[in-house]
């Protein structure tokens, strides 16, 4: 560990910085893709239900590495766009983590009790209103503990990148391991840094999800112990969002 | 757009080789991944700490960290050991012992959801702990958990293509290798992602048809 110079740390952490980058960016996507598709699915219209439905199925039906490599080689030449690398990766991972994320969205506005939609109706709320002042909030809080896996699926997911060159860690470990021709200490460094970041964003979502349940009067359920403190996704969220999973 | 049908044509034989490399990878996977979680699953229930934490550490830390990295690390850093293995059967370990961590997870809930009662039953008639564990609690547990288990081999089938980046000539390895040959990149991706698609989706009915028989 001791032959890694500077320079060569600085290609790491130059790739750490695209990793964060990437990962905010396709969850910005991806969940803005989840409330959209989510929503839709309870849409009155079939047309709507059934487009939607048919996006998600696609979407969660293909490989993410497929469709990236799919919009890196297809796209620029069978319809002549070529999207900057970065852009491309975060289309790809926007797009098919959003899939995954609407499954999230749809389950948690189907958990909240139907009186409060009836309540809505019978107050003569409009839809958007309904949906914005009494489904969403209440579904919100439900909504963390499996997107926090998602999330993490995610971060996962960025490191497909840097097969098609974009320069995230693991790309960055590639070059840096061609320097050094030892592969042990650089790919040992890099799986700690995914990890310290799937802690982060894990440690952030509990915090949102502390402050979420509070709105409406809720108390989060306390982990166990140090296991609890330790484990970084929520045990019972694992076994129930079989959905999830696979980049 | 251009759409030129000979290329997939040309591209079949290949594209059936690459479904039996995936096939193959996903069969050998699955049944690592099954074993090697059941028997994380069980460590991780263990009355000796110095059994319980390791494993829940180590099963925790590769869930959390990416399988192209995990794969990349089997693939360059066993072979400094003096370990070498195929890129293929690299890619299977890689798979497998990626989905194990999730397959624990798991089993674990599946023998947590078996009644309090059972234990009890068992612990009345003085059944021997093998027996406790072959024919009572996982008949039950795992029958609960069969579902989900399916649902992680359709996962890991749509994570196959990354055994693709050490050089594994599965569906995504053998559209790279047909494209760098003709330049022709739409029709072969095109192809594999659509059979993706193809073999996920009944996969994914057949699962949630599974869940409302054995899971009550």
């Amino acid at each position: 560990m001791t032959d890694l110079t500077a320079g060569l740390w600085e290609l790491l952490l130059q790739g750490l910085w695209v990793t964060v980058q990437l990962t905010v960016y396709s969850a910005a996507l991806g969940a803005f893709v989840a409330f959209v598709v989510g929503v839709a699915r309870t849409n009155r219209l079939w047309i709507v239900r059934f487009v939607s439905g048919l996006y998600m199925e696609i979407f969660r039906g293909t490989s993410a590495l497929v469709l990236m490599f799919w919009m890196f080689f297809v796209l620029p030449v069978a319809f002549g766009w070529q999207l900057v690398p970065l852009w491309a990766a975060v289309l790809a991972l926007g797009l098919s983590y959003g899939a995954y994320g609407s499954e999230i969205v749809r389950g948690a506005i189907a958990a909240v009790a139907p009186a409060q939609h009836e309540a809505g109706i019978a107050l003569s709320f409009s839809p958007w209103q309904r949906l914005t002042k009494i489904t969403l909030p209440q579904a919100w809080p439900e909504m963390i503990p499996p997107a926090n896996n998602l999330l993490i699926e995610l971060l996962k997911g960025t490191a497909l990148v840097s097969v098609l060159g974009v320069g995230d860690i693991t790309f960055g470990a590639s070059l840096v391991r061609n320097a050094l021709g030892d592969s042990a200490p650089v790919y040992t460094i890099i799986l700690v840094m995914y990890f310290v970041l799937a802690f982060l964003l894990t440690r952030g979502m509990r915090a949102l999800e502390r402050q979420a349940k509070a709105g409406i009067g809720q108390t989060p359920e306390k982990g166990a112990g140090v296991r609890g403190k330790l484990s970084i996704r929520r045990q019972d969220a694992i076994s129930r969002s079989s959905a999830g999973g696979g980049a | 757009m251009t759409w030129d049908w000979s290329a997939v044509g040309d591209f079949m034989p290949r594209f059936w080789d690459g479904v039996l490399v995936t096939l193959q990878a996903l069969v050998l996977g699955s049944l690592i991944a099954f074993a090697l979680g059941l028997v994380w699953a069980l460590a991780q229930r263990s009355t000796l700490r110095v059994v319980r934490w390791p494993v829940t550490a180590v099963t925790e830390f590769i869930r959390n960290t990416p399988l192209l990295v995990q794969l990349f690390f089997l693939y360059f850093v066993l072979p400094e050991w003096n370990i070498t293995f195929s890129a293929l059967t690299t890619g299977i370990v890689g798979l497998g012992l990626h989905y194990s961590t999730y397959t624990a997870e798991v089993y674990r809930a599946g023998i947590d959801g078996v009644p309090e009662g059972q234990w009890e039953a068992c612990t009345a008639l003085s059944l021997p702990r093998t027996r406790v564990w072959g024919a009572v609690i996982l008949p039950q547990a795992i029958r609960r958990v069969v579902p989900a288990l399916g649902n992680y081999v359709i996962a890991m089938l749509k994570d196959s293509p990354m055994i693709a980046t050490i050089g594994a000539l599965e569906l995504l390895g053998q559209a790279r290798q047909f494209s760098a040959v003709t330049f022709q990149p739409t029709e072969p991706i095109t192809v594999i992602g659509v059979a993706f698609i193809l073999i996920a989706y009944p996969a994914s009915l057949l699962m949630r048809a599974l869940e409302r028989r054995l899971v009550r």
